[in-house]
């Protein structure tokens, strides 16, 4: 056992004593206008973000919003591409969208590199990590997966329903992000905690949202220390160990790095994989097609990653600058929506349809430029085997009761409820 | 036909060695490379249509030899 000086109460206390961001009033309740006064967090987005959408998309096309201190929200693919691209204009310091902005000096780095981090320090950050995330890497998970993907639906047992959210959906990427990382499986229902704090905490009170953040903190740390004494070959340990510039890493990276993978790899394969199952589920012709034909399921699996993109990111813009049409200011939230860029008609055709069998599909669902998103090639193997393995075990299956099922507010979009009649 | 990659554009999404895997292979940080030197194999060209066309970065490119 070797101590590490990184992890010490006194290094640990510094980073309390780091300089403050900025607050704003919190704003909630029900939107007066989706072209002023957006938000993404109030239930009206939640049931149906894309006629929302698609309405910004051909009165405005660029909505703002004076709720989190100021925030825009670009809505064609060309707005999303053009800022998604533009790291000089745009910075990644803080990628959730919330009422605290993160002090100016956390550039280029960010609280979760290299998801939060600016060119360059950004590339050095992201080597470290990507080639644990290739499609080969990934493939050793596979079988696995598939046998996990069994085992709960083995646990079904005789039932008629089921909520394919929480006893499918959900576990599947916890279980294999905890493997990579090294954590405890049984310590999943935490993690889900954790993503509900961070990610849909959003207007809550600043005190009460400062320690949800601090629950997650504390457990990567007792994680930290965990591999400190008995170092392992995962995530975890290789991020311990990771040099940059002829130094380990500073503490922040390392347990920066661990929130990101965490909430990162669960939250939208979670979604991913639930509203692929809530399509097919109320789409027969799909369902039995993609029985009667497996091999197109990796198509399909595409096209639901277009239609369905669970995932929104957020930018800070750095100064102030006419844009697109717009009068930004320094500071403002850029509310980064893939999803919205996947259904503009003058990118796809048909763009509001699910075509399981379109051949063509140059979508953003994993983002753009030096951000793809470093987890595409799990989260796409997570969503096959969990498609396939639903399809080749259930077969028919239908929406229990349609008015049931709940989506998830905020930057990532997915079931929370999804009772499913499976017999 | 040939098939070459930019790779001040390429990101790493992995469709083209997805829908090509003849014709793309990845480097150990998942970025695609071009396998051999890239010529399209007779029976080839629909494939490599589909690496091209799907490329969210727009880093495939088919080039017709001359």
């Amino acid at each position: 056992m070797t101590a590490d000086e990184r992890f010490s109460e006194e290094n640990l206390q510094a980073r309390v004593d780091a300089p403050l961001g900025v607050r704003n009033e919190v704003i909630t309740g029900p939107v007066s206008d989706w072209a002023t006064d957006f938000s993404h967090l109030e239930p009206e987005w939640a049931a149906d973000p894309y006629r929302i959408q698609d309405d910004l998309r051909q009165s405005c096309p660029i909505a703002h919003t004076e709720r989190f201190g100021g925030a825009w929200l670009p809505t064609t693919y060309e707005d999303v591409a053009a800022i998604a691209y533009d790291t000089e204009r745009f910075s990644s310091r803080s990628i959730i969208l919330s009422n605290f902005r993160p002090p100016r000096e956390l550039a280029p780095i960010g609280g979760s590199p290299p998801i939060s981090s600016d060119p360059p320090f950004h590339r050095d950050a992201r080597r470290l990590l990507l080639p644990a995330f290739t499609k080969s890497e990934i493939a050793k998970q596979e079988p696995e997966t598939r046998r996990f993907c069994h085992s709960l639906i083995d646990a079904f047992g005789e039932r008629d329903v089921v909520d394919a959210a929480t006893e499918y959906a959900q576990h599947i990427p916890m279980r294999v992000i905890a493997d990579m990382l090294g954590f405890p499986p049984e310590d999943g229902p935490q993690f889900r905690e954790f993503v509900e704090d961070l990610l849909e905490g959003i207007n809550l009170p600043q005190d009460e949202r400062i320690e949800r953040v601090s629950r997650m903190w504390e457990y990567l740390l007792a994680q930290v220390h965990d591999h400190i004494d008995r170092p392992r070959e995962d995530l975890t340990s290789h991020l311990l160990n990771a040099e940059l510039y002829g130094r380990k890493l500073e503490p922040g990276h390392v347990v920066g790095a661990m929130a990101l993978l965490l909430i990162a790899g669960i939250d939208t394969s979670w979604s991913a994989i639930g509203a692929s199952l809530w399509h097919l589920a109320r789409t027969t012709g799909d369902r039995r097609r993609l029985m009667a034909e497996p091999a197109l399921l990796p198509t399909a699996i595409e096209e639901f990653l277009r239609a369905y993109a669970p995932v929104t990111m957020a930018r800070l813009v750095k100064r102030d600058m006419h844009w697109h049409g717009v009068d930004m200011t320094a500071e403002d939230w850029i509310l980064l929506s893939f999803p919205a860029a996947n259904r503009d008609p003058a990118q796809f055709d048909r763009a509001d349809e699910v075509v399981i069998d379109r051949e063509v599909n140059r979508h953003a669902a994993f983002g753009l430029g030096i951000h793809r998103c470093l987890g595409s090639h799990l989260a796409r193997m997570e969503l096959r085997v969990a498609v396939e393995v639903w399809l080749e075990r259930i077969g028919e299956f239908s929406l229990a009761d349609p008015s049931a099922v709940t989506w998830a507010a905020g930057q990532i979009r997915g079931p929370r409820t999804l009772p499913l009649r499976i017999r | 036909m040939k098939v070459q990659i930019n790779h001040e554009r390429c990101q790493g999404h992995g469709r083209c060695y997805d829908l090509a895997p003849s014709l793309f292979g990845d480097d150990d940080e998942g970025y695609g490379t071009v396998l051999r030197d890239g010529t399209v194999p007779p029976g080839g060209e629909h494939d490599a249509r589909l690496a091209e066309l799907n490329c969210p970065e727009h880093a495939v490119e088919l080039v017709e030899e001359a």
